[in-house]
């Protein structure tokens, strides 16, 4: 009997390190990104730097380059941070839709919430909404995303109950739906329809710190949210008749789980753009790692989400001779990954 | 009336406009092995799941120890009733463990590492159920007939006064079938109770201390095993010539059928 504790206790020991190990990497990530562009700046410099605006002392900067702080506090840290809280979130979304939805395949994006956002932002786009200023399309694509959202739960339901295949297929049909709306909006666009392509492929390209906060504050609410109901979502994979038997309420936590799940991914599609493939592959990756506890899983897939973001949007920011759009890479770099992952877990279910 | 574990009063239940139960009254005594019988569509599993508040009565009421069902509280029901459902998917790769210890989830806060005392608990259940050595494996690579001992192991580590079985053994070999519910057994004589959906009416009959007949979404026949398990109630409840035969050791009734042409 004990040699089953030995076997099992790892597991969550290796959760625990799994979460450390990342979190050291994440910031190490962010201190090197941040050196890293036209200017070549060092990570200890960068971390004098943000260590002298956060505790507001000056005299860490000594003998510094008068213009690096400037760079690295008004141009490169909101955008890093903001592709570092996006891809937490477009991760955690993406643990809670697979969980919920009982499917591997599942991601923020499935019930419809990037095509509604990218029907509100072309909207926002083609009218040119004159008040709002820079934030007109941000607001358009969220209220678009929850729209969509509530539209996708309301015909998805009956009699009270909401199962996850009616859920994905009322998500597809919307989806198509709103793409053909978008494509109207393009073909009578005109000179406008190149603006709303380039918002569609995500950048994170001149982002503020008023994004930085309104991203950070949305996503870590969303994400302590859903660790709270993680434990829940465990149960919800034995099914909702052995999960109600164990406690949960499995309507009020499902319905709960997909509106703070589709509203981290409507607040990063929103900031950032659609960025596909980060909240497929993340979990899926690190379930290979730290197993399929949600407790553990929301944690680890939030850094290791942010790690991969930022790291790709640090290469076609700093690397590639040319900056591509985020979304392009992600899709580039993610696709053939879950061909991968895919083809791996089959063969493992397979063959046991 | 607190003296019945359950009492369902004049219950009835439709999906949309089918009526599944129809005006159906049962009272449960404790410490019996109550086996549920009866055609496809009777609406055996629907009446576990109004029993354990899955869903909701159109009329009548379901009351748990002399409370209705409505007012008690979720988690309060998962320390007092365990299920073992009919279909059982698990689409993560959750290791046999990990299952089993979901069972103890209502007595754990959420972020709770199990102590020691809960572990060799969540062990011993696996030991009983002769799954130990599949402790470390993902329940993803097991078969039907593994996983439902997983399930079912689950539900005993819950560690119920009541447990609600829906076809539990349904996927199973029979030496494992018999194992599984020997251990419902020994859980009956120490004071518990346990109400299972049966459709080898020779395992009700071997292990169920009293028989409920449903047909068309009401209790047709209810008691004794010895007295209701005859051929009339076969005949008249499934619509099939039978037999019932004394096991020559143990005296447990069991029941034979004739194929078409033979009668």
């Amino acid at each position: 009997m004990v040699n089953n504790i030995s076997r099992d206790a790892p597991r969550a020991r290796r959760g625990v390190s799994a979460f450390f190990l990342l979190a050291v990497v994440f910031i190490f990530v962010i201190l090197l990104s941040a050196g890293m562009g036209y200017i070549r700046i060092f990570p200890t410099q960068v971390l004098k730097i943000i260590l002298a605006k956060v505790l507001n002392l000056p005299d860490f900067m000594k003998g510094l380059d008068k213009v690096f702080p400037y760079v690295i506090w008004e141009v490169r840290l909101p955008r890093i941070l903001t592709a570092a809280i996006v891809g937490c979130g477009l991760s955690i979304s993406g643990v809670v839709f697979q969980g919920i939805l009982l499917n591997p395949l599942a991601d923020p994006y499935t019930l419809g919430v990037s095509a509604g956002a990218a029907f509100g932002a072309s909207i926002a786009l083609l009218l040119e909404i004159p008040f709002l200023g820079i934030y007109a399309v941000p607001l358009f694509a969220f209220i678009g995303s929850l729209l969509t959202l509530l539209f996708v739960l309301s015909i998805s339901s009956f009699e009270g109950r909401i199962a996850s295949n009616n859920l994905i297929l009322s998500g597809i049909i919307v989806a198509t739906i709103l793409s053909a709306g978008i494509s109207f909006i393009k073909y009578v666009a005109d000179e406008q329809v190149s603006v709303i392509i380039f918002w569609l492929l995500g950048s994170f390209n001149s982002r503020t710190w008023i994004d930085v906060f309104l991203t950070f504050g949305m996503v870590t609410l969303g994400g302590l949210f859903c660790l709270y109901l993680a434990r829940d979502l465990n149960v919800m994979a034995l099914g909702d008749k052995v999960a109600m038997s164990l406690g949960v309420h499995t309507n009020r936590t499902r319905t709960a789980l997909l509106i703070a799940a589709s509203f981290i991914a409507a607040v990063c599609v929103a900031v950032s753009g659609i960025i596909g493939f980060v909240g497929l592959v993340i979990p899926h990756l690190m379930r290979f790692v730290v197993g399929s506890d949600n407790r553990i899983l929301i944690p680890t897939s939030a850094l290791l989400g942010g790690i991969l973001l930022l790291f790709a949007d640090t290469v076609t920011r700093a690397v590639l001779p040319q900056e591509i759009p985020i979304g392009v890479l992600t899709a580039i770099i993610g696709g053939p990954v879950f061909c991968y992952i895919f083809r791996k877990n089959r063969r493992r279910m397979i063959h046991g | 009336m607190a003296d019945f574990v359950f009492e369902l009063r004049d219950l009835c239940f439709s999906f949309g406009r089918r009526e599944v139960i129809k005006g159906l009254d049962w009272q449960v005594d404790p410490g019996h092995f109550y086996g549920i019988v009866g055609p496809n569509g009777c609406g055996k599993t629907t009446l576990l799941m109004l029993m354990m508040g899955y869903y909701a009565p159109k009329s009548g009421e379901v009351f748990f120890e002399g409370r209705d069902i409505r007012t008690l509280k979720r988690r309060f029901l998962a320390t007092k009733m365990a299920l073992v459902p009919q279909d059982f998917t698990i689409n993560f790769d959750f290791s046999v463990f990990d299952v089993v210890m979901m069972g103890r989830y209502p007595y754990l806060p959420r972020f709770a590492t199990p102590s020691r005392a809960e572990i060799v608990k969540v062990e011993t259940v696996m030991e009983e159920m002769g799954i130990s050595k599949m402790a470390g494996r993902s329940v993803m690579a097991l078969s039907g007939g593994e996983k439902q001992r997983v399930v079912f192991a689950r539900a005993l580590a819950q560690d119920t006064s009541v447990l609600l079985l829906d076809e539990a053994t349904s996927n199973m070999d029979i030496r494992h079938t018999l194992h599984c519910l020997d251990r419902v057994a020994d859980r009956i004589t120490s004071g518990k109770t346990a109400i299972g959906v049966f459709h080898d009416l020779n395992l009700a009959a071997m292990y169920c201390d009293r028989l409920v007949f449903m047909k068309e979404g009401t209790i047709v026949y209810a008691g004794e095993t010895e007295t209701v398990f005859n051929e009339e109630t076969i005949a008249l409840v499934f619509g099939v010539k039978s037999e019932i035969i004394c096991h020559p050791l143990t005296a447990d009734r069991q029941v034979l059928f004739y194929k078409r042409d033979v009668s």
